[in-house]
């Protein structure tokens, strides 16, 4: 760029030019001219679809307790989103749907007689101390909807923890809640109750089994991560290995360990929330690794972490921290995994 | 269908090239005045060699290069010099230019027929065969040919490789990967026998007994017809590759066709013994060598939305846009955004009293819709643009680095390496200025090490 552009003050008068000068104001932009048709919005609202199926097979299951739990954790998120945006001047909008996301994930991830008390509570704690706090859209470090589930199952484990069984339509006043409760399968899994879950592997497939409202259903939810694969809101390479990698843990501990002792790794699998938090929670794009192979690595130690929380930890269920703990990581996973870059030596990396 | 070769990364925007791509190249009569900048290359400006007043004969020489990597400017109508002054360039700045004008007789008291014979360069011969790589270079070099990919750089010089780099391959460029463009699609289907010509002379040029001819599938017409052209021409190859933008990138189509990675700059492709050149170069070469004729005229695709018929033109280097578009019957309705080359990597112009230059691929003129800026969003660091990127670069983070004001930062993310392509920006889905965020910070530390 050595033109001499500082003489064009001092360039002569174009005379009137034989072609017809252009009477229209043209838009100057520094290219491409071209754009994608994807935006930020509409990727939101293909993650809104294609949670859809799972939200409905806990409605069809748990009825109007889940419908209620549901609305108040969507309420709640989108009223805390505009009041950040409001106070704290983070970036984002509400038209870009990320707090219905969080709002509709942190629904799913609560039991369906949660107090509404409660739920406010974790819709505060996602988006104003998870997402904002941090900067808003783009910047948190850890997934706003675990961010609260962790938070409200740590503050109030005995309310996390009081499953509904499917089935209960109506909602469920204070005094009968005992009568209609029971435990998750992860729950009778780790205290030691093999038996009682063995014969419930179609159950979990379908989704009538006591658990968060949306977890419950593993076909709903793979058909919604199906979605985001065909849409390509996500990339295969995380749902693919964080599952794989819980898949061949607790399988190793069946095999090992025997079947009297460790449930077998399709249970694991279909079971608690490793469907939901591999396709809708350890994709979240903000939380985790930018590279492909950064994702892989942030994927085998999200399986790994779940696979070790529920074989040896005293937690049922590890997929929430799996994943938190993975997201703690993802800046040294980014820092630590580069690629060398096009016509580049590795030796010239190693060296700088 | 042949195996078809690609590289990592890249996009795959809409091709948009049904428009004109069927359409035969219109001859447009010479205009009545050409304006000729002396800047049409990369390198250092052409310099003026005529007087205002003076006559000047189609082909001849009117601005002179000035430096090994610099490139002279023909005459690409029979007239009168009028003016030699500043004018706008399609890149947007002023830039000195000779202006001719058509005149219908010869000067009073001047008995020699008007119009002059077009000047013709002496030593051209259809015997190529028997000359040697000097006499090429110098034919291509005084008939002023660039890259006519659109970069413009000065082709004599690539074929001068410095001593001690061994070139053993030339691959010639048919991808165009532009959306919209269709000059190099036509040029390989109605110039086909100067195409083979031209890469007989430059294997011979650059001593080197194979070629690759690289095409992106879109135009299996013109893959045959290559193929078929090139059958019986020992050494030269014609390889069918995916679309994807940015395949017609030099590094991009190397690596497709060979494997092989050029280095980052300032390496080039000579450092993996390659020299690339587009297929409209390797005609211009055919028509310099043989025939003698300066580079004055070449073929450019008009199209977008607003233009009334889209179409692909030859026309004369300096002939102003509002001729053309009044050759081709205009436009539609007004444009919000006219862009010279590709939507991708073309300049967006302010003006439409410009002329075509030899970098002129096409116009395309858009209406206030595809102009419309978008609202750029917070990075959500979703990987795409590190998932495309052709050189395997970070540009989400290296835009943080940028926007933090860290040049130190972006320098060691690489930024220097950006070639520009644009897929960045084109993919994020928070329509963030990525790649114009480089381009500033690539200029800015260009103005540091000075």
């Amino acid at each position: 760029m050595s033109e001499k552009n500082d003489d064009i003050q001092a360039a002569p008068v174009k005379e009137a030019a034989t072609t017809p000068p252009a009477p229209v104001k043209l838009k100057v932009g520094s290219s491409p001219h071209l754009h994608d048709k994807d935006s930020i919005s509409k990727i939101m609202f293909w993650v809104v679809i294609a949670l859809l199926p799972g939200v409905a097979v806990s409605f069809w299951y748990f009825g109007l307790e889940a419908v209620r739990a549901m609305l108040i954790s969507v309420v709640a998120c989108l009223g805390f989103e505009a009041a950040s945006l409001r106070l704290l001047k983070t970036p984002g909008s509400l038209k870009d749907g990320s707090a219905l996301v969080t709002g509709i994930l942190l629904g799913m991830n609560l039991p369906p007689t949660a107090p509404w008390w409660m739920i406010v509570v974790g819709s505060l704690v996602a988006m104003v101390i998870a997402k904002h706090l941090f900067g808003g859209l783009g910047t948190n470090i850890f997934n706003p909807a675990l961010v609260a589930r962790v938070f409200l199952l740590v503050s109030w484990p005995t309310h996390m923890t009081t499953w509904m069984k499917p089935g209960q339509m109506g909602i469920v006043a204070a005094d009968e809640l005992a009568a209609v409760t029971g435990a998750t399968p992860l729950g009778l899994l780790k205290e030691g109750r093999l038996a009682e879950m063995a014969a419930s592997s179609s159950d979990l497939f379908f989704g009538n089994v006591g658990g968060s409202i949306g977890e419950i259903s593993a076909i709903a939810l793979l058909l919604g991560g199906i979605i985001l694969l065909v849409k390509r809101v996500i990339t295969w390479e995380i749902p693919v290995v964080f599952i794989a990698t819980t898949f061949v843990v607790t399988g190793l501990a069946y095999w090992i360990g025997g079947p009297e002792k460790y449930a077998s790794p399709v249970f694991h699998v279909l079971s608690g929330g490793l469907i939901l938090g591999a396709f809708f929670m350890a994709t979240d794009m903000v939380t985790s690794p930018i590279t492909f192979w950064g994702r892989v690595v942030f994927a085998f130690g999200c399986g790994l972490l779940t696979a070790l929380i529920r074989l040896f930890g005293g937690y049922p269920e590890g997929v929430s921290f799996a994943i938190l703990l993975m997201n703690a990581s993802t800046p040294l996973i980014d820092h630590l995994i580069k690629e060398r870059t096009f016509g580049t030596v590795r030796k010239a990396e190693v060296a700088s | 269908m042949a195996i078809r070769r690609t590289f990592r990364g890249g996009i795959h925007p809409d091709d948009y090239k049904d428009f004109t791509s069927s359409l035969s190249v219109q001859d447009m009569p010479a205009p009545d005045r050409v304006v000729l900048p002396l800047r049409q290359h990369l390198g250092a400006p052409a310099k003026a060699v005529v007087q205002v007043g003076q006559r000047v004969a189609v082909g001849q020489v009117v601005g002179e290069a000035t430096g090994f990597v610099s490139a002279p400017v023909h005459a690409s109508i029979a007239g009168e010099v009028t003016a030699i002054a500043k004018y706008r360039h399609p890149g947007g700045f002023l830039a000195e230019s000779v202006v001719i004008e058509a005149r219908d007789a010869a000067p009073e008291g001047d008995e020699s027929p008007w119009p002059p014979e077009p000047f013709r360069m002496p030593g051209a011969s259809h015997d190529y065969g028997s000359m040697d790589a000097e006499q090429i270079r110098s034919l291509i070099r005084n008939a002023g040919i660039v890259g006519m990919g659109g970069a413009a750089f000065p082709t004599a010089v690539k074929l001068s490789p410095p001593k001690g780099k061994k070139v053993e391959l030339l691959i010639i460029n048919g991808a165009e990967c532009e959306p919209f463009l269709t000059c190099d699609h036509r040029c390989m289907l109605e110039e086909t026998d100067k195409i083979v010509h031209g890469v007989k002379i430059l294997m011979r040029a650059l001593g080197v007994s194979s070629a690759i001819i690289g095409i992106e599938d879109n135009k299996p017409d013109a893959i045959a017809v290559m193929t078929k052209a090139f059958a019986g021409v020992l050494g030269v190859t014609v390889a069918t590759c995916k679309v994807k933008y940015p395949q017609g990138g030099e590094k991009q189509l190397i690596k497709a066709l060979t494997g092989r990675e050029v280095p980052p700059p300032p390496g080039l492709p000579l450092d993996v013994g390659i020299v690339v050149q587009n297929v409209g170069t390797a005609a211009r070469v055919a028509e310099a060598v043989m025939d003698g004729i300066t580079f004055y005229e070449r073929t450019i695709t008009l199209s977008g939305s607003q233009i009334a018929k889209p179409a692909n033109v030859r026309v004369r280097l300096g002939t102003m846009l509002g001729d053309v578009l009044e050759f081709c019957g205009g436009l539609k309705a007004d444009p919000a955004k006219v862009i010279m080359g590709g939507p991708m990597m073309g300049v967006s112009l302010s003006d439409l009293d410009v002329p075509v230059v030899k970098g002129t691929s096409g116009f395309l003129f858009f209406d206030g819709l595809a102009a419309a800026e978008l609202e750029a969003g917070p990075c959500l660091r979703c990987g795409r643009c590190v998932d495309i990127c052709p050189l395997r670069l970070r540009p989400a983070e290296i835009a943080q680095f940028i926007e933090a004001g860290d040049l130190d930062g972006a320098e060691a993310m690489h930024v220097r390496e950006c070639m520009e392509c644009g897929s960045c920006s084109y993919i994020c889905p928070a329509n963030r200025w990525l790649v114009q965020l480089f381009r500033i910070a690539k200029a800015k530390l260009n103005e540091r090490k000075k």
